[in-house]
């Protein structure tokens, strides 16, 4: 294949380096002080650091705290990815069939990939508040059935689908985009062999889906990890008693609120770590059962 | 056993229609071939049949049942589609089984009736493949085998063949045509190329702007075409065309520069004075010298085709073709005589572009 090349090399390294400059500053330079912070002491009002080898990463695995962060950060990573990606491909499948105003309808799911975290955990903070609106309803008929300030379990819920709502956008433009890639004559031909719309779903549309099902699972389980910030500090601050402390949002409270900038760093490596581990595990063994066509 | 038909049918996308009313019967065990350029309706019209498309108006049935609010499968329609519409993600075997599958019909027999068809048209040894790592041509047989699994009534085919190469095709030609002698479906087949129409139907449907323009056997239609547009489709090379006035005294066609051409004196009689096109096949027009013809032509130059030479010449501002066998010696620039037979004239109307023929009574715009 023929490829285009610059004869000058000046002019190449020119073209690209705002994209460099930009990676390094704000991707691998922090990372690599990070690195650094994780295996020294930091003094909480700055003015030096020593160096403490894997002191950081000893303490933070020693830390019950830090292990149920990582638990519920497991349970909100699967259930808020498990909510988007049915909730996007239900409809991608709707709007896909085709119905009236489908376009309009089209359109309008995709802003809510616009609105920022925090603005939509706002929002989810006022629609699942125990004392006003729906939820108020609800209490009123089943006394104190909601509360998520003092239930754990409601106020990951909570979360999970304040999370859900804003990635369902996002999955909903690539299944939509799956969905309309597969030739219409698939289908045609599924209904002269006499399969129904469920069963065309089932067999055809669904296996053919594969490939996209796949990149938006490991977007949405990477994204679940490191974008949840947002959506917890304003709905939960990772309360009530911890129910809610997801990784990225105990790095945050351990820094910025506890000042162990150490601590953090190393909780951060982790965190890295994690995620690519997890992408890792997902090439390796999800894509392996990816039919691409 | 099935007889298809199709009353008054019509379809409209919005405001716009694109098929005008079409009727046409389809005998039991028939292969009727809907031939027409791209745009003509007739995709449409075979959808419909198939259940893919709504139909707007008028009526389709099958074997005696309406159709019009049936569900594709309960037609007992297969379709073969242009670009096969194979299930990419399935082997083979679960392809051609697949209608089966769903059907409900137990594995072990679905097995046996997959095998047996996969056998017929030469796939036994493709039935664990995946479609992607299958050739054009084999492409093509797992969606026939597909359709004929089904065991279905009528056979429906969308331009099957156009993706195929030249020699790939003439050989599929073959085996469609083979295997509708055995298994004595219905078929209907839309194409564009006249070459599959005339080789492959029991009669052939000329559509046109989304109307039939002509229905018959292949021969009828190459030899009485109904109009200048299935005149000029119909045949390879194409008919010539010219314009002139049917003159009943001298039994011939005058053309506008005074140049005359015999025609039969009963189909001149029957349309005197009646403004024509007429239309010369290039195999009926016979080379002679200059001056001993019906006109004189300017030779241009020649097309060899092995058996034969397509000649072309100049008349006027009209290219004429003529195919010869006997390859006569011409030189650029030269005149030759055009000889042609009086019963080998297609005479159209200029208005309507209808055909003219001596049984029918001139009535529309004589000039007297």
């Amino acid at each position: 294949m023929r490829r285009a090349y610059f004869k000058n090399n000046w002019v190449a390294a020119l073209m690209v380096a705002p994209q460099l400059i930009i990676v390094f500053t704000f991707f691998y330079f922090p990372t690599s002080q990070a690195l650094y912070w994780a295996f020294t002491l930091e003094q909480p009002w700055g003015g030096g650091n020593t160096w403490v080898g894997f002191d950081n990463f000893a303490a933070i695995l020693g830390d019950a705290y830090y292990w149920d962060s990582i638990w519920v950060s497991i349970v909100y990573a699967i259930g808020s990815t498990a909510l988007a990606v049915i909730m996007a491909l239900t409809l991608a499948i709707f709007a896909d069939r085709q119905l009236a105003g489908y376009k309009l309808y089209r359109v309008g799911m995709i802003w809510p990939y616009a609105i920022a975290a925090p603005a939509v955990g706002l929002a989810f903070r006022f629609i699942f508040t125990p004392g006003a609106g729906l939820m108020m309803f609800i209490n009123q008929m089943f006394p104190d059935l909601w509360n998520p300030v003092d239930n754990g379990t409601q106020a990951m819920g909570m979360v999970i689908v304040a999370g859900a709502w804003k990635q369902v956008a996002y999955n909903f433009i690539f299944f939509l985009a799956g969905l309309q890639s597969i030739p219409r004559s698939l289908i045609e031909a599924g209904a002269m062999d006499g399969a129904r719309v469920l069963r065309r779903m089932r067999d055809i549309q669904l296996p053919l889906l594969a490939p996209t099902f796949f990149f938006v699972l490991v977007i949405n389980i990477t994204d679940s990890f490191t974008d949840s910030f947002g959506i917890v500090d304003t709905m939960t601050a990772g309360g009530p008693s911890r129910a809610t402390d997801l990784m990225v949002y105990k790095i945050f409270n351990d820094g910025f609120q506890g000042l162990d900038y150490s601590g953090a760093a190393a909780q951060s490596i982790i965190l890295m770590l994690l995620v690519i581990a997890l992408t890792f595990v997902q090439f390796r063994y999800i894509e392996r059962k990816v039919h691409y066509t | 056993m099935a007889h298809i038909t199709i009353q008054d049918v019509r379809k409209s996308y919005a405001k716009t229609e694109v098929v005008h009313g079409v009727s046409l019967e389809v005998q039991s065990g028939e292969f009727v071939v809907i031939l027409g350029p791209s745009g003509c309706g007739k995709s449409t019209l075979l959808r419909m049949i198939a259940g893919l498309e709504s139909i707007s108006g008028g009526q389709i049935t099958i074997a005696g049942k309406v159709v019009n609010d049936l569900e594709p499968h309960e037609r007992g329609c297969a379709m073969v589609f242009q670009n096969y519409a194979l299930y990419p993600h399935m082997t083979v075997g679960d392809n051609i089984g697949y209608g089966l599958k769903v059907a409900g019909l137990p594995r072990a027999e679905r097995t046996a009736k997959v095998a047996a068809v996969a056998a017929s048209v030469g796939l036994t040894e493709f039935l664990d493949r995946r479609p992607g790592q299958l050739s054009g041509g084999q492409r093509q047989r797992v969606a026939m085998a597909r359709a004929i699994v089904r065991e279905p009534a009528v056979f429906l085919f969308d331009e099957p063949l156009s993706n195929l190469d030249a020699k790939l095709r003439v050989q599929m030609r073959h085996e469609i045509r083979r295997i509708h002698n055995q298994i004595s479906a219905t078929s209907v087949f839309v194409t564009h190329d006249q070459a599959e129409g005339m080789t492959l139907a029991d009669r052939l449907v000329v559509m046109n702007k989304g109307v039939i323009e002509q229905v018959g056997t292949p021969e009828e239609i190459y030899h009485a075409p109904a109009s200048v547009y299935v005149g000029g489709f119909i045949g390879s090379p194409a008919m010539n065309f010219m314009g002139g006035m049917v003159a009943p005294k001298q039994a011939c066609v005058a053309l506008e520069n005074g140049c005359r051409i015999a025609i039969p004196q009963a189909l001149a009689a029957a349309h005197a004075g009646h403004l024509v096109q007429i239309g010369l096949r290039p195999e009926a027009l016979n080379l002679v010298p200059a001056g001993m013809g019906a006109f004189d032509a300017t030779f241009d130059f020649f097309e060899e085709l092995g058996p034969a030479r397509l000649y072309h010449f100049r008349f006027e501002d009209l290219m004429i073709a003529v195919l010869s066998s006997d390859k006569p010696p011409v030189q650029v620039g030269q005149p030759m005589g055009l000889k042609i037979a009086p019963e080998a004239v297609h005479l159209f109307s200029a208005d309507t572009g209808k055909r003219l023929e001596a049984s029918q009574k001139a009535t529309e715009s004589v000039l007297v």
